[in-house]
């Protein structure tokens, strides 16, 4: 039932990104960063953990969840550390998406030509 | 080099851009809306769904939580994007997607791949290290004041944070 969920509300993220770009006419760097900023304040709000409790990747795969798992790390060494949490906390929960995206960039930049 | 001689050049090109602007608008598809939103939602669900996908298999293979398997889900999903934009197949998916392929964390990686390679010309350092972020980088920064702001006010306001 979770993969069907996924596919919808994955599928409406996207729609939503969609419709900022084409109604909005928003370039898609603005579409992202405002949508990653939507994911942070839903967290703030304590709204996306059940979104992704209930669709699962289809919340935590698209762009939002970037801002979601920013304000989570922010706020579980908050929790931890105190003030100083806040800005040592920020990438924790991230790292894996950013630091792989740097990394296979990287490479891919080592071993290929641009296509197309 | 009259005046004159300047002049009708310029109204010239005024003329043609004006033409020009005619034309490409006559030739200009309505922005198609609602076929655009169709393609989005069934190719960033399909993209979301291969991710639940791989999340299901971290979670029964190696026995991991939700949470646990998030990260490593996340890092398959980006090598997939990155081999795609290498090969040139994500980028003809997203002609055809729009934010559809863009929204999900695979149109993350896919800017940076993109942006390294295409200045990979320029060099290591100040190509595919400088340039790498160029569309990547402001969703990192809206992303990252953002749950400073956030996490500020949660401090302010006596919340503390949350495990």
């Amino acid at each position: 039932m979770q993969f069907l969920w996924a596919f919808i509300v994955g599928g409406l993220i996207c729609v939503i990104g969609q419709l900022m770009m084409d109604l909005i006419k928003l370039t898609p760097a603005h579409t992202m960063s405002t949508l990653v900023v939507v994911g942070a304040i839903a967290d703030g709000l304590g709204l996306y953990d059940p979104l992704v409790k209930f669709a699962g990747a289809g919340a935590s795969v698209p762009i939002t969840s970037f801002g979601n798992s920013l304000v989570h790390g922010a706020l579980t060494e908050l929790e931890r550390d105190g003030w100083i949490g806040v800005v040592t906390g920020i990438f924790e929960v991230t790292s894996a998406g950013i630091s792989s995206a740097i990394i296979f960039s990287f490479i891919a930049a080592l071993l290929f030509r641009p296509k197309g | 080099m009259s005046d004159s001689n300047q002049a009708s050049q310029s109204s010239l090109s005024q003329m043609s851009s004006d033409e020009y602007k005619a034309i490409a608008k006559k030739h200009e598809p309505s922005r198609p809306v609602i076929r655009n939103c169709i393609r989005a939602f069934l190719v960033g669900g399909l993209i979301c769904l291969i991710g639940q996908c791989i999340q299901e298999f971290f979670m029964s293979v190696f026995d991991m939580t939700t949470k646990e398997a998030a990260s490593p889900t996340v890092a398959v999903l980006i090598i997939i994007s990155v081999i795609l934009t290498c090969f040139g197949v994500y980028d003809k998916i997203a002609q055809w997607a729009g934010a559809g392929s863009a929204v999900p964390v695979t149109g993350f990686a896919n800017s940076m791949c993109s942006a390294a390679l295409e200045h990979r010309s320029e060099g290591l350092v100040l190509g595919v290290g400088a340039k790498m972020f160029k569309l990547a980088g402001s969703v990192i920064v809206f992303g990252t004041v953002a749950a400073f702001i956030i996490g500020i006010i949660y401090a302010l306001l006596g919340f503390g944070g949350r495990g």
